[in-house]
């Protein structure tokens, strides 16, 4: 049986380091929010032949008056351009002007008007603020049943502390990504992202009901070794599920192109850090605060 | 006890029927070798494709925003609106478009495979006209209708068409011919019924000077017929074919002159067509301006195939993977898992088919995360099983003891993450629809897979027999 609250300090230690360094690089870096929120256009384009680089695209486009045109080179002889929104009539100027430059097809147009952009800000903002209210009542109903000796409080806040490490650790990964990859914030990813909200608590759950049953079923004992004892119980079953929602997910990564590309990333990186802070976070978090209110009471 | 062998069977002629319904080409080729070999006449299994949205199959999504300001009735005129649009998108010939109002005053319009799209950006940003045309003379007709015989001889020669006199007179409508009377001279049209017989009727009433014109028109075509179009096109599809062409023409009988700007439309027609012709008038009265689009996304026709390809590939790759892991970990329950895994896979799939479910690649990423979740209900179980074979119980009480004490923890997660999903489905982006549409309907089967299908295998599989081969567990 492993111990794993013994070395509870080293998991403190170690997550507020990442969430030390997520809020840090949010404050001074923010979250680079994809044209669906700020509204835009987007045009990804392939080239038959060889990729002009990046400056010859800026001065084909300069004389068009589209402001500030972002290119990003993408695989082996794409692009993606970013620029303010414009109409059809401008798209198709801008077309006509690379397909001078070298013989390209366009993939995919995207234009989002500002009143779009900050309706689908308004509803993304309500769907967050949904699901942690859903999710913090689901915690409230789960643990509803008063158990001895840890109270069902301690059991909710712990979980709900376990999920705004789940939160803060991907935010900030996306906020460096962005800085120094262009990474976006898209509406995909905060689907990803609240997905990975419903999926980490439960991985709690699982361990926290393991932990009453035992309670239950052992009587006295001490809590840590409680906690531990369910933990070790616990510890094939969060790995199995784990492992093959990653092998899905790196497969979706690694072959599923460029779309889902950051999209599977933003569960990978949630289903780690959601499974990592059920068993070092939630569970050593209960027994540190049993013991801190114990020696209080004593 | 027989029982269990029963739903087995059900499960396995079940599984039999959704995988050929999803993946037909072996069957009927099957079914082909058997009809040449035996001269049989078999019939092939039966066929549905997939509905893919157009990130797959590549066209253009254009969202509008109406401006409804002068309108009273504002859903009358949203549901005008957009059936206006929609009548002119399939005279331009788009397969399948999909036209659909969105909250209160947004349009939705979805053309798949369109390639030029400034030219559906014009036809759909068109105000609709409304025409109310009136009887050519026989000679005008015979003159247009040589004409067109003329030009159609020229362009069969190849010769320049521009050379004909008079050309123009080929590209106007032979019979009908427009009068001063449009949309604008129109107040509203509603539907009205006949206080003896209970038809339907369509009433029209005209402003003033409308009333006038109508005045005029009826008094000089009495006993004629008057064409009502819209959009150039008849109003109405009048020959059942449920499409609106050059076949169509909707022009009542002129009964008698009519003064004071009221007139009825009487005829042998059905509820339906009524609201149909009143409501396409209305919107041609009131005409709802939509401007250029707010939001648009076009893909590319190969962007979609390539994306579509890339899904599959990654889904098939790491189902593989989560097979050779459940097999290797959990041995002989990793294989019974394996096997409700595939079975579950084949059955979503033909769900899919069978609603239909629009596929987006959002709902593929989603039906592959759900693939991965799915096997969770499973480990729940076998781990459980473990424990009470590590206790000492007994093979078929410990499946049993297993099942029901996992059930909980099953429940919980499942609802947590459906709960997500209906949450997500709020956040109306196409997107964000399209996974949570998938991962919840991912969700349920996993659910029916891991508890029906995985507990009748382990059932029928798991006997006194299988107590010496315990190191399989």
């Amino acid at each position: 049986m492993f111990p794993f609250t013994k070395y509870s300090k080293f998991y403190y230690i170690f997550s507020g380091l990442l969430i030390f360094v997520s809020i840090i690089s949010l404050i001074v870096f923010g979250l680079r929010f994809g044209i669906e929120f700020n509204g835009g256009s987007v045009i990804k384009i392939r080239f038959q032949g060889e990729r002009p680089d990046n400056e010859a695209i800026s001065k084909q486009l300069s004389n068009l008056n589209l402001g500030d045109v972002i290119v990003q080179p993408t695989g082996d002889n794409g692009v993606v351009l970013k620029l303010k929104g414009v109409d059809e009539t401008t798209h198709q100027e801008v077309l006509t002007k690379i397909n001078e430059l070298s013989l390209a097809e366009e993939e995919s147009f995207q234009y989002i008007g500002p009143s779009v952009g900050r309706e689908l800000k308004s509803k993304t903002q309500i769907a967050i603020a949904l699901a942690l209210l859903a999710i913090t009542l689901y915690i409230a109903f789960a643990f509803r049943k008063v158990s001895h000796p840890v109270s069902s409080l301690k059991y909710g806040i712990t979980s709900l502390v376990a999920l705004f490490h789940d939160i803060l650790i991907p935010l900030g990964i996306f906020s460096l990504l962005g800085k120094f990859y262009n990474v976006e914030v898209t509406i995909p990813i905060v689907a990803a992202l609240l997905t990975i909200l419903g999926f980490s608590i439960h991985d709690t759950i699982v361990i926290f009901d393991r932990i009453r049953e035992n309670i239950l079923r052992r009587g006295g004992g001490s809590f840590e070794k409680t906690v531990d004892e369910s933990l070790n119980q616990t510890l094939g079953r969060s790995i199995s599920t784990v492992v093959t929602v990653l092998l899905m997910m790196f497969s979706l990564l690694f072959f599923g192109g460029e779309t889902l590309k950051y999209f599977s990333l933003a569960l990978i990186i949630g289903i780690i850090s959601g499974t990592y802070s059920s068993i070092f976070i939630a569970s050593p978090l209960l027994v540190t605060w049993h013991l801190f209110s114990q020696r209080q009471g004593s | 006890m027989a029982q269990k062998y029963v739903i087995f069977i059900g499960i396995i002629v079940l599984a039999f029927l959704a995988g050929n319904f999803v993946y037909p080409n072996y069957f009927n080729r099957s079914v082909d070798f058997l009809n040449a070999k035996f001269s049989w006449a078999l019939p092939h299994f039966w066929s549905k494709p997939y509905v893919f949205g157009l990130d797959l199959q590549g066209g253009v999504n254009l969202v509008y925003q109406a401006d409804l300001s002068s309108v009273s009735n504002k859903a009358g005129a949203m549901q005008g609106l957009r059936d206006v649009i929609e009548r002119r998108i399939n005279i331009f010939g788009v397969s399948e478009p999909v036209v659909e109002v969105q909250g209160q005053d947004r349009l939705v319009v979805e053309l798949p495979g369109v390639k030029d799209v400034q030219q559906a950006i014009n036809v759909i940003g068109q105000t609709p006209y409304l025409e109310f045309n009136e009887q050519r003379e026989e000679t005008e007709t015979q003159r247009i209708l040589e004409k067109i015989k003329e030009v159609r001889a020229a362009q069969e020669k190849k010769e320049d068409i521009n050379q004909i006199k008079d050309v123009q007179l080929a590209l106007q409508d032979p019979y009908f011919k427009p009068t001063e009377l449009t949309g604008k001279y129109l107040s509203k049209a509603n539907v009205v019924f006949d206080q003896t017989t209970f038809q339907p009727q369509i009433e029209l009433v005209f402003n003033n000077e409308g009333a006038k014109l109508f005045e005029e028109i009826t008094a000089r075509n009495v006993k004629k017929p008057l064409a009502i179009f819209l959009d150039g096109a008849s109003i109405v599809d009048t020959n059942g074919d449920e499409k609106i062409d050059v076949f169509d023409l909707y022009a009542p009988i002129v009964q008698d002159k009519i003064s004071g700007g009221k007139a009825v439309i009487t005829g042998n027609m059905s509820i339906k067509t009524a609201n149909d012709i009143a409501r396409r008038l209305n919107s041609g009265a009131l005409p709802v301006k939509i401007g250029s689009p707010i939001s648009q996304e076009t893909v590319g026709p190969t962007l979609g195939a390539v994306s579509l390809q890339k899904s599959l590939k990654a889904g098939i790759y790491g189902l593989a993977a989560v097979i050779f892991f459940m097999v290797i970990f959990y041995r002989l329950p990793g294989i019974m898992a394996s096997l409700a895994l595939i079975i579950y896979v084949v059955l979503t799939l033909a769900l899919f088919k069978l609603v239909p479910v629009t596929l987006t690649l959002a709902g593929i990423g989603g039906f592959i995360l759900s693939i991965g979740m799915a096997v969770d209900a499973n480990i729940l179980i076998f781990a459980r099983m473990k424990e009470e074979i590590k206790q000492g119980k007994e093979l078929v009480l410990a499946t049993k003891e297993g099942f029901s004490r996992a059930w909980p923890s099953i429940r919980d997660s499942n609802m947590n993450s459906l709960i997500v999903c209906a949450i997500l489905f709020l956040v109306a982006t196409s997107f964000v629809k399209g996974f949570a549409l998938t991962l919840a309907l991912g969700i349920l089967v996993s659910m029916f897979s891991a508890i029906f299908i995985t507990r009748i295998l382990l059932m029928v599989f798991v006997g006194p027999k299988l107590e010496k081969f315990k190191w399989l567990l």
